[in-house]
Formats: structure tokens, sequence, C-alpha cells
């Protein structure tokens, strides 16, 4: 029986990037301990022997001739992100302080 | 309110194309409907006036031209769930970490509506990332059931479906990945399908869970899905999912179900969808239902699928591992919103205070819950043994195939719910998929078809028709000889009955 702690949330919303608020932990600690339970009788099923489903539809390789085409010009590409500079996506300093 | 908007796409197409009426002026009724009745309804996030008159008007110039018509559905207005990508109009998905957002290309299913002459109104409200069942979880408002305002339109295709119900369009586009298309149709009296996994191309289409999300019409009736399914169905070289293989002939099925002759037909219904979650309203309408199935000849027998019951809890593992992945793109630096990028902050803090910022409840809760399961030391209990109990659905579809040419039940146990009933119970929310479900993690087609009101409480329920693989024009003639009889029965077309709207003055 799954039991997820107001700590354990909090390191969920860490790895998943999402800074959420104190009154969120309350909330989502307990919605989500629901809704594992909820879930948890997929381990009923005795399915030891049973191969996995991942895609319905049986495919194997899919191949497309590896010939060019045009793919997005660079003012497209740029054309939704937040920050620009020089023509190219502005972002945040990627190293933390400390290294 | 002008009498073009009651008409079906298959009746505005012939007028269109017989020069009767032109595209412009059936699309201008339309938008006019939309002014008025939306401020109500909200079914729209965004209307392209400008784009639909230009689309309208190419028609106008072909059939005035005497040139051959790009389609069956050339000239005919539809209504396009905000989760498809469009060139140059807005793409939001529902949430606000894409407000703005202005897509640089067309999704396939776009280019496909556009070259066979659709004639786009615009982008209809949706849960976010098209995970709900209510539409409640937009981040840009509620939308209202046109059968009872005070209720939801189901989700998380509530806008395209409130859409047909208010006569906004005749015709509309969902995504089904565990009955977003389905259930919304149920609850407004419309018609809805999920076609087979890999039937319409997911290219262009934001992806919520790959191994399940699929694009698929709806329409007032049988016959306009059938033509808009084969408009947006085929293969794709741009989704590596795609099956290359022709598209099903629902039209031909959908014609030949209207003769309203089922014999030969074996109908199997599935035991497992009734019990407590059922309101009596919604099984003694799918019993009627089923009546007149075998009224139109065909044969009836109860099927168990006995997996089905394990089917809620494997998609609520399998949907938010695949969400908690594809949702990961979201983070602040190629597109969308970006919050904190300030005081120095890392990218790191800049992507999670976006991601906070940008996210309702239900995402992160999906997201939270995706990441749970994937994790190791839980991978085995609860995402491996979720893809394994697809595979006993799937067999449990395949055994039941082997007996019955289609199977039927409710398409969800409940009719429309009051707008905030269950935005505080996600399990509950959930519920509205129990009967969808199984299809969606066997990637057979499934549809909808209204099934008349519930006695209870009068509003709309739907009978959901579900085939084998690739095998639609089954579901199709059995729908269509199901609504032929029903609207015999009824002594007119079952969409009529829904209330007329206040119209905003």
């Amino acid at each position: 029986m799954p039991n997820i702690s107001r700590d354990e949330v909090a390191h969920l919303a860490r790895l998943a990037r999402l800074a959420v608020t104190e009154d969120e932990l309350d909330m989502f600690a307990g919605q989500l301990d629901v809704i594992l339970q909820s879930v948890a009788s997929v381990g009923e099923v005795a399915a030891q022997d049973i191969p996995p489903t991942s895609h319905a539809v049986r495919l194997t390789n899919v191949f497309r001739e590896d010939e060019p085409r045009p793919g997005l010009a660079q003012q497209q590409a740029l054309a939704g992100a937040p920050a620009v500079e020089d023509g190219r996506f502005r972002v945040p300093r990627i190293l933390g302080e400390e290294s | 309110m002008s009498e073009l908007i009651r008409l079906t796409a298959a009746e505005l197409a012939a007028r269109i194309h017989s020069g009767e009426v032109s595209s412009v002026e059936v699309t201008r009724a339309h938008l006019d409907r939309i002014a008025q009745i939306d401020p109500a309804v909200h079914a729209f996030l965004h209307v392209d006036t400008d784009g639909a008159l230009a689309a309208a008007r190419a028609v106008d110039e072909d059939v005035a031209a005497g040139r051959p018509v790009a389609s069956p559905l050339a000239g005919v207005p539809l209504a396009l769930k905000d989760v498809f990508t469009t060139e140059g109009i807005p793409t939001t998905c529902g949430s606000r970490i894409l407000q703005n957002w202005v897509p640089p290309y067309d999704a396939t299913l776009v280019r496909k509506l556009r070259e066979a002459g659709v004639v786009v109104l615009g982008k209809t409200n949706m849960d976010e990332f098209a995970m709900g069942s209510s539409t409640e979880n937009s981040a840009y408002g509620v939308t209202h059931n046109p059968w009872d305002l005070d209720r939801i339109p189901g989700g998380s295709g509530g806008g395209s479906s409130a859409a047909l119900a208010a006569f906004e369009a005749p015709l509309a586009i969902g995504t089904d990945t565990g009955g977003s298309i389905r259930q919304p149709a149920s609850v407004t009296g419309t018609v809805g399908v999920k076609p087979t996994y890999g039937g319409v191309s997911r290219y262009g289409l934001v992806a919520f869970s790959s191994s399940l999300d699929q694009g698929g019409p709806c329409a007032r009736t049988v016959l306009d899905a059938a033509l808009l399914h084969e408009v947006i169905g085929g293969h794709d070289p741009l989704d590596s999912t795609s099956i290359d293989a022709p598209v099903p002939p629902v039209v031909a099925a959908a014609r030949e179900g209207a003769a309203g002759d089922l014999r030969g037909v074996r109908v199997g219904v599935v035991r497992e969808f009734s019990g407590e979650w059922y309101q009596a309203g919604v099984i003694s309408a799918f019993n009627r239902a089923v009546d007149v199935l075998r009224e139109l000849g065909a044969e009836v027998v109860e099927v168990s699928c006995p997996h089905f019951d394990y089917g809620l809890p494997a998609y609520y593992l399998i949907a938010p591992s695949e969400c908690s992945s594809n949702l990961a793109r979201f983070d602040a630096m190629r597109y969308g919103l970006r919050v904190g990028d300030e005081n120095g902050n890392s990218a790191e803090q800049v992507m999670s205070l976006t991601r906070e910022a940008g996210f309702g409840a239900e995402v992160k809760r999906r997201i939270m819950i995706g990441t749970y399961a994937l994790s190791s030391g839980y991978y085995d209990a609860y995402y491996g043994q979720a893809q394994k109990v697809r595979t006993l659905i799937a067999r449990d579809f395949a055994a039941a195939f082997e007996n019955v040419d289609v199977l039927v039940s409710p398409t969800t146990p409940t009719t429309a719910f009051p707008i905030g009933e269950r935005v505080d119970d996600p399990v509950a929310m959930y519920r509205a998929d129990l009967c969808t479900i199984p299809a969606n993690l066997a990637g057979t087609p499934a549809m909808s078809v209204p099934a008349g009101l519930s006695e209870q409480d009068g509003l709309p329920v739907g009978l959901q028709v579900m085939a084998p693989a690739l095998q639609e024009q089954r579901m199709y003639r059995v729908a269509a000889a199901y609504e032929v009889a029903r609207d015999r029965a009824e002594g007119g077309p079952f969409i009529n009955r829904v209330p007329e709207l206040e119209v905003a003055r």
C-alpha cells in the first residue's frame, strides 16, 4: 500500500522541476496518496508470463529515404522563444554558483 | 438564427457544391452564431474570422469556375481542438505555459483539412494538455454544456463537443487518449470517434501520452463523422506510428448502416461495464439502445472481458508516466512561458519557477505520479505491471471479437455532472473514463453515438460501439443503423432536442 509523505512529494516535485508551494505540498500529498491507492490494483493481476505491450499496433522499424528536406528557418525557430540574443536562444546561466 | 447552422455537414456540402448557397454565407452564419452564443458557452479559445472567410472564398471560387471541389467536405466549417499546431494561429493546449504561442508549422491533420477545403473557424477549449474529463482544467475558463449551462461538456475535448451541440460548427476535431472524444460526445448528445491507434497522424498533435493519443472526428451525425474521418485519416511518413494502410471505408459503411438492416451482425454487450458507478438512467437508456439493435436484426450476446476492470488503474499509470516525459519539453528555453529570469537565477531555477506558474494542478499531479511510477524501485510494480495489463486487455478484445463483430457499452457511467462537482476529487473525475479506456489501451477503434436521454435527469446518454483494429466500418454501420432507428422513433433528429440558448444581444 503506497503512502506518500509530504517529503516524498517535495522530492518528486524537485525531480519534475516544479517549484511547488507549501500549500500545494499539503494538497498533493493527500491527493497523490489516494490516486496511487486507486491504481495499486494493477498489482493484483498475476502477469508473470505476460509480455508488456507498449504499442498497440505491431510495427517494426520504420525507415524513410535519407533525403534532405527544408526545416524551420532561423526566424521561425526563434519566433516563439521567451528571450533571443544575436539570433540565438538566450538562456539563464546553466552552472550553479557553487560549481 | 440562420437555418444554415442546423444543417448537417453533408447537407451543407451538397448545397455549397451545387451553388445553392456559398461557403462564405455558411461560414458567416456560423461566425455570427459564435459571436452570439459563445459568451455563454465558451467553446472557443480563438476564432480565426479572416482565415475562415478566406478558406470559404477559395471554395466558392472553385464552385463558380466549375472546377471540381477539393473534397466532399469542401466549404464546410469546423471547430479545431486547440491541441493541434496551426501555423500563424495561436495554439495553447488550454495551458498558461503556451499562452500566445503561435506555432511555425501546421499539424498533418490541419494540412489535410486545409487541402480538403474544410473551413477552420477557430480553436476550441480543452482540459490542459488534454488531461481531464470536464474541460474544467483549462487555464482559460470552463466550457458550458449547451444542454444545461451549469454542467460540464465532458473532457478533455469539451470545447469541440459544446461547439457541435450549440450549433457553432457542424464538424469538430478531438483527440482521444482515454476517452476525450467519446465522453464529451456522450454528455453533449453528439457523435465522436476514436480511430484505430495510428489511423490519424499525430504529427503536430502536442503529445500527452504518445502510445495512446489519437485524433479523430466529431460531428452531429454518424455520416458527417465518417466524411471527416476519410478527410483526416491515412498514412503519414512524418508519424512513425502511423499505419501504412488504406483508411477503412467508413462513409460507405455509414450509408449502408442507414438502410437500417443489421441482420447477420453479432453484437456483444460487455458484462463488466455495469455496477455501482453507473447511473440507473444511463443503464436503462443503454438497454433500450440494445433493444433497438436487436429490432434491427442484430444478434446480441453477453461477453465477458475480465481484465477491463484493470483498465482504469493501468491507464492512470501509463498516461501520467508518458506525460511526465513528454511535458519535460516545457523548459522555458525555446518557446512558451518563462518566469523568474532575474536575480541571477539558474536555468534550472527558471525552469522550475516557470513550470510551477505555467501548469495547473491536474497536470502537476500527473507529472508527479508519472515521475513516481517510473522511478527505480517502483517501475516493475507500477509501470511494468500496467504494460502487462495492457496485453491482457488486448487479449480480452481479441477473444471477444472471435465471437462478435462489435462490442457495445454505455460510453460513460453518468450523464453530464454539474460544474465543480468533481474538481477536488481526482479519482471521481477519472471514473468518467471507465468504459472508454480499454479501447485506448488496446489501440482499437471505438465511437459514441447518442442513445437518447436519461429518464433520470433528461440529459444525453451515449452508446459506445467498439470494433477490432482497422475495422472501423463495422462500428460506423451499427451506429448509423441505430441513429436512423432512434430518430425515426423520436420523430426527428435527436440533436434538435437540445434547449434553445439565450442569445446575447
